[in-house]
């Protein structure tokens, strides 16, 4: 199983994936350069967090465009495992790989904190190693994680069990005082239809060692590679 | 040639956190009578085309592709005739 990590000029977060990745969990990565158009000897994908772009026009607006987008469509299209992480989230969903948008935080505050993060359904890859209800805890980082939908798309996200994580309390109440953006229903984190695709605001690459204040993200990267190695068996 | 001005807003269902902070500010400076701000983008675009029609409908696509996210935001665009620059367009 190998992991490649988009980078686009002005992203961030990409050297913190690797060493989660390679260094941590000793799995194969290369980094992807935004210009790649192919990506066949890729099992997961990793759009990290950043300002991509600049940031310029929205977040994400401009990266949809760049060449290895053409072929991250294609990967997520035979079932490759995409994980976009707050930047990565923004550019996934520009690309309408996945649905809604997020807006400026309602505070209008760029938010630097732990949060808590409930996980809803088990069934995608990246949390198949984890148990619905579960309390996790792992880092925010933005200006721009206030997840918007339309009723209507809330709804279908809802039914087919496509919200994946949501902001909570400790103890895994979801209230607003937990939510640290405004997300629509406490969203932090959707997937595709498929499952194969997932986008979240929190970095679970920066809680990956306790000496960083915890390594709960391990778990995601964990039940992605266990998922791909179950599979190729 | 055109000037294209095109704004982008965010939709009237969204919340507008950055236009309600504005207007608390400029109810702070006395002007109490602001009942609504909305903040947004202004973009200006120069086409090198003659024909309006044209113009409209490349302004259009350009917002509808790039400039707006149509999930969460709305456009106007205004066209207005110009003169080409001079030294532009030389045989």
């Amino acid at each position: 199983m190998k992991t490649g990590i988009v980078v686009f000029p002005g992203t961030w977060s990409d050297r913190d994936c690797a060493y989660a990745v390679h260094d941590l969990l000793g799995e194969p990565a290369r980094f992807v350069d935004h210009r790649e158009q192919t990506l066949e000897d890729l099992d997961l994908v990793i759009l990290p967090g950043g300002f991509s772009y600049g940031d310029y026009l929205r977040c994400g607006a401009i990266a949809r465009f760049a060449p290895v987008m053409e072929a991250v469509q294609r990967f997520a299209d035979r079932g490759g495992l995409v994980l976009g992480i707050c930047n990565g989230f923004q550019v996934l969903q520009e690309a309408r790989l996945l649905p809604g948008a997020l807006l400026r935080n309602a505070s209008c505050e760029f938010r630097c904190e732990w949060v808590n993060l409930r996980v809803e359904q088990t069934t995608s890859p990246f949390t198949r190693a984890l148990r619905v209800g579960q309390v996790l805890r792992l880092p925010i980082s933005h200006g721009e994680g206030n997840f918007y939908a339309d009723p209507g798309t809330i709804e279908m996200l809802e039914a087919s069990d496509r919200i994946v994580f949501r902001y909570a309390t400790a103890q895994g109440r979801i209230s607003d005082d937990a939510n640290p953006n405004g997300s629509a229903c406490n969203i932090a984190g959707i997937c595709n239809a498929r499952g194969n695709v997932l986008g979240l605001m929190p970095h679970p690459e920066r809680a990956c060692e306790a000496l960083l204040g915890g390594s709960d993200g391990l778990l995601l990267f964990r039940s992605a590679i266990a998922a791909l190695e179950g599979a190729a068996v | 040639m055109f000037r294209a001005e095109c704004i982008v807003t965010l939709k009237r269902a969204i919340n507008d956190p950055e236009g309600s902070t504005i207007r608390s500010a400029l109810h702070a400076l006395g002007f109490g009578q602001v009942d609504d701000v909305r903040a947004g983008k202004f973009l200006e675009l120069t086409l090198d085309v003659d024909d309006r029609a044209q113009a409209q409908a490349m302004a259009e696509a350009m917002a509808a592709e790039l400039l707006a996210n149509s999930v969460i935001e709305d456009y106007r665009i205004t066209l207005t005739q110009i003169e080409a620059p001079a030294g532009a367009g030389a045989t």
